[in-house]
Protein backbone atom coordinates (compact mmCIF):
# COMPACT_ATOMS: atom_id res chain seq x y z
CA UNK A 1 0.00 0.00 0.00
CA UNK A 2 2.65 2.48 0.99
CA UNK A 3 4.55 1.97 -2.23
CA UNK A 4 1.63 3.66 -3.97
CA UNK A 5 2.26 6.88 -2.12
CA UNK A 6 4.60 8.31 -4.72
CA UNK A 7 2.02 7.92 -7.48
CA UNK A 8 -1.03 9.01 -5.55
CA UNK A 9 -1.32 12.21 -7.56
CA UNK A 10 -2.01 10.35 -10.79
CA UNK A 11 -5.06 8.14 -10.90
CA UNK A 12 -4.19 6.00 -13.92
CA UNK A 13 -0.67 5.26 -12.80
CA UNK A 14 -2.15 4.45 -9.44
CA UNK A 15 -4.45 1.78 -10.82
CA UNK A 16 -1.74 0.29 -12.98
CA UNK A 17 0.70 0.03 -10.11
CA UNK A 18 -1.74 -1.74 -7.83
CA UNK A 19 -0.40 -5.30 -7.45
CA UNK A 20 -3.77 -6.88 -8.17
CA UNK A 21 -4.54 -4.99 -11.33
CA UNK A 22 -1.13 -5.80 -12.76
CA UNK A 23 -1.68 -9.48 -12.01
CA UNK A 24 -5.06 -9.29 -13.71
CA UNK A 25 -3.43 -7.63 -16.68
CA UNK A 26 -1.01 -10.53 -17.02
CA UNK A 27 -3.86 -13.01 -17.04
CA UNK A 28 -5.89 -10.96 -19.53
CA UNK A 29 -2.90 -10.70 -21.86
CA UNK A 30 -2.58 -14.48 -22.13
CA UNK A 31 -6.33 -14.82 -22.48
CA UNK A 32 -6.33 -12.22 -25.25
CA UNK A 33 -3.52 -14.03 -27.04
CA UNK A 34 -5.45 -17.27 -26.81
CA UNK A 35 -8.66 -15.65 -28.14
CA UNK A 36 -6.80 -13.98 -31.02
CA UNK A 37 -4.96 -17.08 -32.14
CA UNK A 38 -8.07 -19.24 -32.06
CA UNK A 39 -10.19 -16.66 -33.89
CA UNK A 40 -7.55 -16.32 -36.64
CA UNK A 41 -8.06 -20.00 -37.29
CA UNK A 42 -4.36 -20.77 -37.76
CA UNK A 43 -4.51 -23.65 -35.27
CA UNK A 44 -6.88 -26.57 -35.59
CA UNK A 45 -9.91 -26.29 -33.25
CA UNK A 46 -9.10 -29.76 -32.03
CA UNK A 47 -5.77 -28.62 -30.64
CA UNK A 48 -6.79 -25.17 -29.51
CA UNK A 49 -10.48 -24.78 -28.66
CA UNK A 50 -11.79 -21.23 -28.59
CA UNK A 51 -12.61 -19.52 -25.28
CA UNK A 52 -16.27 -19.69 -26.29
CA UNK A 53 -16.08 -23.46 -26.78
CA UNK A 54 -14.50 -23.90 -23.35
CA UNK A 55 -17.16 -21.65 -21.85
CA UNK A 56 -19.86 -23.76 -23.48
CA UNK A 57 -18.29 -26.95 -22.17
CA UNK A 58 -18.39 -25.38 -18.72
CA UNK A 59 -22.04 -24.45 -19.08
CA UNK A 60 -22.90 -27.93 -20.21
CA UNK A 61 -21.10 -29.59 -17.31
CA UNK A 62 -22.62 -27.15 -14.86
CA UNK A 63 -26.11 -27.89 -16.14
CA UNK A 64 -25.54 -31.62 -15.83
CA UNK A 65 -24.28 -31.10 -12.31
CA UNK A 66 -21.09 -32.86 -13.27
CA UNK A 67 -18.72 -29.97 -12.66
CA UNK A 68 -19.92 -29.51 -9.10
CA UNK A 69 -19.85 -33.25 -8.41
CA UNK A 70 -16.26 -33.48 -9.71
CA UNK A 71 -15.24 -30.46 -7.72
CA UNK A 72 -16.69 -31.85 -4.52
CA UNK A 73 -15.01 -35.21 -5.08
CA UNK A 74 -11.57 -33.68 -5.70
CA UNK A 75 -11.81 -31.13 -2.91
CA UNK A 76 -12.89 -33.81 -0.44
CA UNK A 77 -9.84 -35.90 -1.27
CA UNK A 78 -7.46 -32.97 -1.06
CA UNK A 79 -8.80 -31.73 2.25
CA UNK A 80 -9.08 -35.19 3.74
CA UNK A 81 -5.51 -36.13 2.86
CA UNK A 82 -4.12 -32.75 3.77
CA UNK A 83 -5.91 -32.57 7.12
CA UNK A 84 -4.52 -35.99 7.99
CA UNK A 85 -1.05 -34.85 6.98
CA UNK A 86 -1.28 -31.65 9.04
CA UNK A 87 -2.60 -33.59 12.01
CA UNK A 88 0.53 -35.75 12.02
CA UNK A 89 2.99 -33.07 10.84
CA UNK A 90 2.19 -30.51 13.56
CA UNK A 91 2.99 -32.66 16.60
CA UNK A 92 5.80 -34.54 14.82
CA UNK A 93 7.42 -31.36 13.50
CA UNK A 94 7.23 -29.67 16.89
CA UNK A 95 8.65 -32.73 18.63
CA UNK A 96 11.52 -32.96 16.13
CA UNK A 97 12.24 -29.25 16.36
CA UNK A 98 12.30 -29.29 20.15
CA UNK A 99 14.13 -32.59 20.68
CA UNK A 100 17.59 -33.06 19.20
CA UNK A 101 17.61 -36.84 19.63
CA UNK A 102 14.32 -37.27 17.82
CA UNK A 103 15.47 -34.90 15.11
CA UNK A 104 18.72 -36.81 14.52
CA UNK A 105 16.77 -40.06 14.47
CA UNK A 106 14.12 -39.01 11.95
CA UNK A 107 15.51 -36.17 9.83
CA UNK A 108 17.60 -38.34 7.47
CA UNK A 109 14.69 -40.76 7.08
CA UNK A 110 12.24 -37.98 6.20
CA UNK A 111 14.89 -36.45 3.97
CA UNK A 112 15.03 -39.65 1.92
CA UNK A 113 11.27 -40.18 1.87
CA UNK A 114 10.74 -36.63 0.74
CA UNK A 115 12.71 -37.28 -2.43
CA UNK A 116 10.65 -40.30 -3.39
CA UNK A 117 8.08 -38.96 -5.86
CA UNK A 118 4.66 -39.51 -4.33
CA UNK A 119 3.01 -40.60 -7.63
CA UNK A 120 5.40 -43.58 -7.65
CA UNK A 121 3.51 -44.83 -4.60
CA UNK A 122 0.25 -45.10 -6.56
CA UNK A 123 0.79 -48.69 -7.76
CA UNK A 124 1.60 -49.82 -4.24
CA UNK A 125 -1.39 -47.99 -2.79
CA UNK A 126 -3.68 -49.56 -5.38
CA UNK A 127 -2.33 -53.03 -4.59
CA UNK A 128 -2.80 -52.44 -0.86
CA UNK A 129 -6.07 -50.55 -0.78
CA UNK A 130 -7.77 -50.95 -4.16
CA UNK A 131 -9.18 -48.02 -6.08
CA UNK A 132 -11.47 -46.49 -3.43
CA UNK A 133 -11.08 -43.19 -1.68
CA UNK A 134 -8.51 -44.41 0.85
CA UNK A 135 -5.53 -44.78 -1.53
CA UNK A 136 -6.13 -41.29 -2.96
CA UNK A 137 -6.31 -39.72 0.49
CA UNK A 138 -3.20 -41.65 1.52
CA UNK A 139 -1.36 -40.49 -1.57
CA UNK A 140 -1.96 -36.86 -0.62
CA UNK A 141 -1.02 -37.70 2.94
CA UNK A 142 2.30 -39.25 1.86
CA UNK A 143 2.98 -36.54 -0.67
CA UNK A 144 2.66 -33.67 1.80
CA UNK A 145 3.54 -35.18 5.19
CA UNK A 146 7.31 -34.99 4.90
CA UNK A 147 7.38 -31.44 3.58
CA UNK A 148 4.90 -30.25 6.20
CA UNK A 149 6.83 -31.94 9.00
CA UNK A 150 10.25 -30.68 7.97
CA UNK A 151 9.01 -27.13 7.47
CA UNK A 152 7.35 -27.07 10.89
CA UNK A 153 10.47 -28.57 12.43
CA UNK A 154 12.56 -25.77 10.95
CA UNK A 155 10.18 -23.13 12.26
CA UNK A 156 10.46 -24.59 15.76
CA UNK A 157 14.25 -24.69 15.58
CA UNK A 158 14.35 -20.98 14.89
CA UNK A 159 12.23 -19.86 17.82
CA UNK A 160 14.57 -17.25 19.40
CA UNK A 161 16.11 -18.64 22.57
CA UNK A 162 15.41 -15.36 24.40
CA UNK A 163 11.69 -15.98 24.05
CA UNK A 164 12.03 -19.45 25.54
CA UNK A 165 14.36 -18.33 28.31
CA UNK A 166 12.21 -15.33 29.20
CA UNK A 167 9.27 -17.66 29.80
CA UNK A 168 11.45 -19.81 32.05
CA UNK A 169 12.64 -16.84 34.12
CA UNK A 170 9.03 -15.68 34.47
CA UNK A 171 8.11 -18.95 36.15
CA UNK A 172 7.06 -20.97 33.09
CA UNK A 173 7.22 -24.76 33.04
CA UNK A 174 8.29 -26.93 30.10
CA UNK A 175 4.66 -27.52 29.10
CA UNK A 176 4.03 -23.76 29.02
CA UNK A 177 6.82 -23.33 26.50
CA UNK A 178 5.00 -25.48 23.97
CA UNK A 179 1.58 -23.90 24.24
CA UNK A 180 2.50 -20.31 25.05
CA UNK A 181 5.73 -19.69 23.18
CA UNK A 182 6.51 -22.26 20.48
CA UNK A 183 2.99 -22.79 19.12
CA UNK A 184 2.08 -19.11 18.72
CA UNK A 185 5.50 -18.31 17.29
CA UNK A 186 5.33 -20.89 14.49
CA UNK A 187 1.70 -20.35 13.43
CA UNK A 188 2.54 -17.93 10.58
CA UNK A 189 5.27 -20.20 9.22
CA UNK A 190 3.07 -23.27 9.56
CA UNK A 191 0.29 -21.53 7.65
CA UNK A 192 2.75 -20.57 4.96
CA UNK A 193 4.05 -24.13 4.74
CA UNK A 194 0.50 -25.39 4.37
CA UNK A 195 -0.21 -22.84 1.68
CA UNK A 196 2.80 -23.95 -0.35
CA UNK A 197 2.26 -27.67 0.16
CA UNK A 198 -1.41 -27.40 -0.69
CA UNK A 199 -0.32 -26.88 -4.29
CA UNK A 200 1.40 -30.28 -4.19
CA UNK A 201 -1.76 -31.82 -2.79
CA UNK A 202 -3.72 -30.52 -5.77
CA UNK A 203 -1.20 -31.92 -8.20
CA UNK A 204 -1.40 -35.29 -6.52
CA UNK A 205 -5.17 -35.56 -6.46
CA UNK A 206 -5.31 -34.93 -10.18
CA UNK A 207 -2.62 -37.52 -10.80
CA UNK A 208 -4.46 -40.05 -8.66
CA UNK A 209 -7.71 -39.38 -10.50
CA UNK A 210 -6.03 -39.66 -13.88
CA UNK A 211 -4.86 -43.14 -12.92
CA UNK A 212 -7.94 -44.58 -11.32
CA UNK A 213 -11.15 -42.89 -10.20
CA UNK A 214 -14.91 -42.76 -10.72
CA UNK A 215 -15.17 -39.01 -10.49
CA UNK A 216 -13.15 -35.86 -9.86
CA UNK A 217 -11.57 -33.21 -12.04
CA UNK A 218 -8.67 -35.45 -13.01
CA UNK A 219 -11.03 -38.20 -14.08
CA UNK A 220 -12.95 -35.75 -16.25
CA UNK A 221 -9.76 -34.69 -17.97
CA UNK A 222 -8.71 -38.24 -18.72
CA UNK A 223 -12.18 -39.04 -20.12
CA UNK A 224 -12.03 -35.91 -22.26
CA UNK A 225 -8.76 -37.14 -23.69
CA UNK A 226 -10.38 -40.37 -24.75
CA UNK A 227 -13.03 -38.45 -26.73
CA UNK A 228 -10.61 -35.79 -27.98
CA UNK A 229 -12.61 -33.11 -26.15
CA UNK A 230 -9.84 -30.55 -25.74
CA UNK A 231 -12.44 -27.97 -24.72
CA UNK A 232 -13.18 -30.11 -21.64
CA UNK A 233 -9.47 -30.55 -20.92
CA UNK A 234 -9.00 -26.78 -21.05
CA UNK A 235 -12.01 -26.35 -18.79
CA UNK A 236 -10.62 -28.81 -16.24
CA UNK A 237 -7.21 -27.13 -16.21
CA UNK A 238 -8.71 -23.67 -15.77
CA UNK A 239 -11.00 -24.80 -12.96
CA UNK A 240 -8.10 -26.48 -11.16
CA UNK A 241 -6.04 -23.31 -11.49
CA UNK A 242 -8.83 -21.12 -10.14
CA UNK A 243 -9.49 -23.40 -7.16
CA UNK A 244 -5.79 -23.44 -6.35
CA UNK A 245 -5.63 -19.67 -6.51
CA UNK A 246 -8.66 -19.35 -4.23
CA UNK A 247 -7.12 -21.69 -1.66
CA UNK A 248 -3.88 -19.74 -1.80
CA UNK A 249 -5.73 -16.47 -1.28
CA UNK A 250 -7.69 -18.04 1.56
CA UNK A 251 -4.48 -18.95 3.37
CA UNK A 252 -3.07 -15.49 2.78
CA UNK A 253 -6.20 -13.89 4.17
CA UNK A 254 -6.17 -16.13 7.22
CA UNK A 255 -2.58 -15.12 7.75
CA UNK A 256 -3.34 -11.41 7.47
CA UNK A 257 -6.24 -11.74 9.86
CA UNK A 258 -4.68 -13.97 12.50
CA UNK A 259 -1.00 -13.14 12.29
CA UNK A 260 -0.85 -9.43 11.66
CA UNK A 261 2.09 -9.30 14.06
CA UNK A 262 4.28 -11.30 11.67
CA UNK A 263 3.69 -9.12 8.65
CA UNK B 1 22.71 -12.23 52.22
CA UNK B 2 20.73 -12.78 49.09
CA UNK B 3 22.85 -13.91 46.18
CA UNK B 4 26.30 -15.41 46.61
CA UNK B 5 28.71 -16.48 43.89
CA UNK B 6 31.49 -18.53 45.41
CA UNK B 7 34.46 -19.48 43.25
CA UNK B 8 32.36 -19.73 40.12
CA UNK B 9 34.14 -20.99 37.00
CA UNK B 10 32.66 -21.68 33.58
CA UNK B 11 34.28 -23.35 30.64
CA UNK B 12 32.97 -24.76 27.39
CA UNK B 13 34.28 -28.00 25.92
CA UNK B 14 36.29 -27.57 22.74
CA UNK B 15 37.77 -29.94 20.20
CA UNK B 16 40.92 -30.07 22.35
CA UNK B 17 40.44 -29.49 26.07
CA UNK B 18 38.12 -26.72 27.11
CA UNK B 19 37.80 -22.97 26.82
CA UNK B 20 37.68 -21.08 30.13
CA UNK B 21 35.12 -18.26 29.99
CA UNK B 22 34.90 -17.36 33.69
CA UNK B 23 37.56 -17.89 36.31
CA UNK B 24 36.91 -17.79 40.06
CA UNK B 25 34.11 -15.25 40.23
CA UNK B 26 33.23 -14.19 43.78
CA UNK B 27 30.70 -11.57 44.77
CA UNK B 28 27.42 -11.23 46.54
CA UNK B 29 24.33 -9.04 46.46
CA UNK B 30 22.47 -8.13 49.62
CA UNK B 31 18.75 -7.56 49.72
CA UNK B 32 17.95 -4.21 48.14
CA UNK B 33 21.46 -3.67 46.81
CA UNK B 34 22.23 -2.37 43.33
CA UNK B 35 25.34 -4.02 41.91
CA UNK B 36 26.89 -3.48 38.49
CA UNK B 37 29.16 -5.79 36.55
CA UNK B 38 31.36 -3.72 34.25
CA UNK B 39 33.41 -5.20 31.44
CA UNK B 40 34.21 -4.93 27.77
CA UNK B 41 32.54 -7.01 25.09
CA UNK B 42 33.25 -10.72 25.36
CA UNK B 43 34.45 -10.55 28.96
CA UNK B 44 31.75 -13.00 30.04
CA UNK B 45 29.18 -10.64 31.53
CA UNK B 46 26.20 -12.32 29.96
CA UNK B 47 27.55 -15.67 31.03
CA UNK B 48 27.58 -14.56 34.68
CA UNK B 49 23.99 -13.45 34.30
CA UNK B 50 22.89 -16.69 32.68
CA UNK B 51 24.49 -18.65 35.50
CA UNK B 52 22.69 -16.56 38.10
CA UNK B 53 19.42 -16.94 36.21
CA UNK B 54 19.91 -20.71 36.20
CA UNK B 55 19.88 -20.94 32.40
CA UNK B 56 23.36 -22.47 32.58
CA UNK B 57 25.39 -24.12 35.32
CA UNK B 58 28.88 -23.41 36.64
CA UNK B 59 31.66 -25.85 35.81
CA UNK B 60 33.01 -25.19 39.27
CA UNK B 61 32.00 -23.27 42.36
CA UNK B 62 28.62 -22.54 43.85
CA UNK B 63 25.82 -20.06 43.35
CA UNK B 64 23.31 -19.75 46.17
CA UNK B 65 20.23 -17.59 46.30
CA UNK B 66 18.52 -17.09 49.64
CA UNK B 67 20.62 -19.91 51.04
CA UNK B 68 19.61 -22.44 48.38
CA UNK B 69 21.78 -23.54 45.45
CA UNK B 70 20.52 -22.27 42.09
CA UNK B 71 19.14 -25.34 40.30
CA UNK B 72 17.43 -23.76 37.29
CA UNK B 73 15.50 -20.73 36.17
CA UNK B 74 12.75 -19.39 38.41
CA UNK B 75 10.51 -16.38 38.82
CA UNK B 76 12.44 -15.20 41.91
CA UNK B 77 15.16 -14.00 39.50
CA UNK B 78 13.63 -11.83 36.80
CA UNK B 79 15.67 -11.16 33.72
CA UNK B 80 15.76 -8.52 31.00
CA UNK B 81 17.78 -9.55 28.00
CA UNK B 82 20.30 -7.62 25.98
CA UNK B 83 18.20 -8.10 22.86
CA UNK B 84 14.55 -7.14 22.76
CA UNK B 85 12.65 -10.19 23.86
CA UNK B 86 8.98 -9.22 23.90
CA UNK B 87 6.56 -11.77 22.48
CA UNK B 88 5.78 -10.23 19.10
CA UNK B 89 2.25 -11.67 18.91
CA UNK B 90 1.19 -10.23 22.27
CA UNK B 91 0.30 -6.62 22.96
CA UNK B 92 2.37 -4.63 25.43
CA UNK B 93 -0.20 -5.30 28.17
CA UNK B 94 -0.35 -9.01 27.35
CA UNK B 95 3.43 -9.15 27.53
CA UNK B 96 3.36 -7.58 30.99
CA UNK B 97 0.68 -10.05 32.06
CA UNK B 98 2.56 -13.05 30.64
CA UNK B 99 4.53 -14.01 33.75
CA UNK B 100 1.59 -13.54 36.10
CA UNK B 101 -0.51 -15.79 33.91
CA UNK B 102 2.21 -18.43 33.89
CA UNK B 103 2.17 -18.30 37.66
CA UNK B 104 -1.59 -18.76 37.67
CA UNK B 105 -2.61 -15.52 39.35
CA UNK B 106 -6.35 -14.80 39.38
CA UNK B 107 -7.51 -12.93 36.31
CA UNK B 108 -8.65 -9.86 38.16
CA UNK B 109 -5.33 -9.51 39.93
CA UNK B 110 -3.46 -9.95 36.66
CA UNK B 111 -5.47 -7.14 35.13
CA UNK B 112 -4.91 -4.79 38.03
CA UNK B 113 -1.21 -5.48 38.31
CA UNK B 114 -0.75 -5.15 34.55
CA UNK B 115 -2.30 -1.71 34.63
CA UNK B 116 -0.17 -0.82 37.63
CA UNK B 117 3.13 -1.84 36.04
CA UNK B 118 2.30 -0.20 32.73
CA UNK B 119 1.78 2.93 34.78
CA UNK B 120 5.08 2.40 36.62
CA UNK B 121 7.03 2.34 33.35
CA UNK B 122 5.01 5.26 32.03
CA UNK B 123 3.31 3.39 29.20
CA UNK B 124 -0.29 3.25 30.34
CA UNK B 125 -1.59 4.32 26.96
CA UNK B 126 0.56 1.90 24.96
CA UNK B 127 -0.93 -1.25 26.50
CA UNK B 128 -2.88 -2.20 23.38
CA UNK B 129 0.01 -1.89 20.96
CA UNK B 130 2.09 -4.68 19.48
CA UNK B 131 5.85 -4.66 20.17
CA UNK B 132 6.69 -3.75 16.58
CA UNK B 133 4.62 -0.61 17.05
CA UNK B 134 6.79 0.47 20.00
CA UNK B 135 10.15 2.23 19.92
CA UNK B 136 13.22 0.43 21.28
CA UNK B 137 13.08 2.36 24.54
CA UNK B 138 9.41 1.57 25.02
CA UNK B 139 10.04 -2.10 24.28
CA UNK B 140 12.74 -2.31 26.92
CA UNK B 141 10.47 -0.56 29.43
CA UNK B 142 7.76 -3.13 28.73
CA UNK B 143 10.33 -5.89 29.18
CA UNK B 144 11.25 -4.39 32.55
CA UNK B 145 7.59 -4.09 33.50
CA UNK B 146 7.07 -7.72 32.53
CA UNK B 147 9.99 -8.82 34.70
CA UNK B 148 8.80 -6.69 37.64
CA UNK B 149 5.22 -7.90 37.40
CA UNK B 150 6.35 -11.48 37.98
CA UNK B 151 7.51 -10.33 41.44
CA UNK B 152 11.18 -11.27 41.39
CA UNK B 153 13.42 -10.75 44.40
CA UNK B 154 16.38 -10.03 42.17
CA UNK B 155 16.25 -8.20 38.86
CA UNK B 156 18.90 -9.21 36.33
CA UNK B 157 19.52 -6.63 33.62
CA UNK B 158 21.82 -7.58 30.74
CA UNK B 159 22.85 -4.33 29.03
CA UNK B 160 19.19 -3.33 28.91
CA UNK B 161 19.87 0.04 27.30
CA UNK B 162 22.77 -0.97 25.07
CA UNK B 163 20.76 -0.70 21.87
CA UNK B 164 19.22 2.70 22.66
CA UNK B 165 20.53 6.06 21.52
CA UNK B 166 22.19 8.36 24.00
CA UNK B 167 19.28 10.58 24.97
CA UNK B 168 16.83 7.78 25.53
CA UNK B 169 19.51 5.85 27.36
CA UNK B 170 19.99 8.70 29.81
CA UNK B 171 16.31 9.01 30.54
CA UNK B 172 16.05 5.23 30.92
CA UNK B 173 18.88 5.32 33.42
CA UNK B 174 17.03 7.89 35.49
CA UNK B 175 13.90 5.83 35.18
CA UNK B 176 15.70 2.70 36.39
CA UNK B 177 17.24 4.50 39.33
CA UNK B 178 13.87 5.85 40.47
CA UNK B 179 12.31 2.46 39.99
CA UNK B 180 14.94 0.85 42.17
CA UNK B 181 14.40 3.45 44.88
CA UNK B 182 10.64 2.97 44.80
CA UNK B 183 10.64 -0.82 44.82
CA UNK B 184 13.64 -1.65 46.98
CA UNK B 185 14.52 -4.54 44.65
CA UNK B 186 17.94 -6.13 44.45
CA UNK B 187 19.44 -5.41 41.06
CA UNK B 188 22.35 -6.88 39.10
CA UNK B 189 23.08 -4.62 36.16
CA UNK B 190 25.43 -5.70 33.41
CA UNK B 191 27.02 -3.00 31.34
CA UNK B 192 30.07 -1.94 29.37
CA UNK B 193 29.16 1.71 29.97
CA UNK B 194 31.25 3.25 32.78
CA UNK B 195 28.84 6.16 33.22
CA UNK B 196 25.91 3.85 33.60
CA UNK B 197 27.63 1.74 36.24
CA UNK B 198 28.81 4.78 38.21
CA UNK B 199 25.47 6.55 38.02
CA UNK B 200 23.29 3.69 39.14
CA UNK B 201 25.15 1.12 41.17
CA UNK B 202 26.22 1.08 44.80
CA UNK B 203 28.92 -1.41 44.05
CA UNK B 204 30.81 -2.12 40.83
CA UNK B 205 32.79 -5.21 39.91
CA UNK B 206 35.13 -4.84 36.98
CA UNK B 207 35.43 -7.90 34.79
CA UNK B 208 38.60 -8.52 32.76
CA UNK B 209 38.35 -10.74 29.68
CA UNK B 210 39.88 -14.08 28.66
CA UNK B 211 39.09 -15.65 31.00
CA UNK B 212 36.48 -13.44 32.64
CA UNK B 213 37.55 -12.56 36.16
CA UNK B 214 36.88 -9.78 38.63
CA UNK B 215 39.95 -7.56 38.83
CA UNK B 216 38.52 -4.76 40.87
CA UNK B 217 35.55 -3.99 43.10
CA UNK B 218 34.57 -0.56 44.26
CA UNK B 219 31.82 1.04 46.30
CA UNK B 220 30.11 4.12 44.91
CA UNK B 221 28.20 6.67 46.96
CA UNK B 222 27.32 9.74 44.98
CA UNK B 223 24.40 12.02 45.71
CA UNK B 224 21.89 10.94 43.10
CA UNK B 225 19.42 13.73 43.86
CA UNK B 226 20.03 15.42 40.52
CA UNK B 227 21.32 12.93 38.03
CA UNK B 228 21.85 15.47 35.27
CA UNK B 229 24.09 17.51 37.54
CA UNK B 230 25.82 14.40 38.82
CA UNK B 231 26.86 13.43 35.30
CA UNK B 232 28.82 16.67 35.04
CA UNK B 233 30.10 16.99 38.61
CA UNK B 234 33.87 16.93 39.20
CA UNK B 235 33.98 13.95 41.60
CA UNK B 236 31.94 11.90 39.14
CA UNK B 237 34.13 12.81 36.19
CA UNK B 238 37.31 12.09 38.14
CA UNK B 239 36.04 8.68 39.18
CA UNK B 240 35.02 8.01 35.63
CA UNK B 241 38.41 9.02 34.26
CA UNK B 242 40.18 6.80 36.73
CA UNK B 243 37.99 3.81 35.93
CA UNK B 244 38.41 4.38 32.20
CA UNK B 245 42.19 4.41 32.57
CA UNK B 246 42.01 1.16 34.50
CA UNK B 247 39.91 -0.49 31.80
CA UNK B 248 42.21 0.76 29.06
CA UNK B 249 45.19 -0.75 30.84
CA UNK B 250 43.32 -4.05 31.09
CA UNK B 251 42.80 -4.07 27.35
CA UNK B 252 46.38 -2.88 26.80
CA UNK B 253 47.95 -5.78 28.66
CA UNK B 254 45.97 -8.21 26.57
CA UNK B 255 46.60 -7.01 23.08
N1 LIG C 1 27.84 -21.71 24.40
C1 LIG C 1 29.09 -21.22 24.25
N2 LIG C 1 30.07 -22.00 23.75
C2 LIG C 1 31.33 -21.51 23.60
N3 LIG C 1 31.69 -20.25 23.89
C3 LIG C 1 30.75 -19.43 24.39
C4 LIG C 1 29.40 -19.86 24.59
N4 LIG C 1 28.71 -18.82 25.11
C5 LIG C 1 29.58 -17.80 25.20
N5 LIG C 1 30.80 -18.15 24.78
C6 LIG C 1 31.99 -17.27 24.75
O1 LIG C 1 32.15 -16.71 26.03
C7 LIG C 1 32.68 -15.40 25.95
C8 LIG C 1 31.90 -14.47 26.81
O2 LIG C 1 30.59 -14.37 26.30
P1 LIG C 1 29.50 -13.41 26.94
O3 LIG C 1 28.31 -13.43 26.07
O4 LIG C 1 29.30 -13.78 28.37
O5 LIG C 1 30.24 -12.00 26.86
P2 LIG C 1 29.68 -10.55 27.19
O6 LIG C 1 30.61 -9.93 28.15
O7 LIG C 1 28.25 -10.61 27.57
O8 LIG C 1 29.84 -9.82 25.80
P3 LIG C 1 28.92 -8.70 25.13
O9 LIG C 1 29.24 -7.41 25.82
O10 LIG C 1 29.36 -8.72 23.71
O11 LIG C 1 27.49 -9.12 25.32
C9 LIG C 1 32.68 -15.03 24.48
O12 LIG C 1 34.01 -15.08 24.01
C10 LIG C 1 31.84 -16.10 23.83
O13 LIG C 1 32.31 -16.39 22.55
MG1 LIG D 1 26.44 -9.98 26.70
Amino acid sequence: MTSLGTFSGRGRRHLLVHPWSLGLLGILLVFGLWATISSLGVVDQLFLPSPAAVFLAGQEQLAQGQLVADLVASIRRVFGGFALSALVAIPLGIAMGANTTLCRLLEPLLGILRYMPAPAFIPLLIIYFGVDELPKILLIFIGTLFFNTLMIMDAVKFVPSELIETALTLGGKRADLLTRVIAPYIIPQALDAFRVNMAAAWNLVIVAELVAAEDGLGKRISLAQRFLRTDQIFLGLIVIGIIGLLIDLGFRMLMRRRCSWAQ
Amino acid sequence: MDLILDGVCKSYPQSRGSLAILDDINFSIHTGQFVALLGSSGSGKSTVMRLVAGLEFPSNGRITFDGLPVGGPGSDRGMVFQKYSLYPWLTAAQNVAFGMELQGLPRLEVRERTAYFLEVVGLRDAGGRLPRELSGGMQQRIAIARALAAQPKLLLLDEPFGALDLQIRESMQEFLYQLWQQTGLSVLLITHDIDEALLLAQQIHVLAPRPGRIVRSLMVDFDHGDMMALRLSTPFLERRQELANGLRQLDGTLT
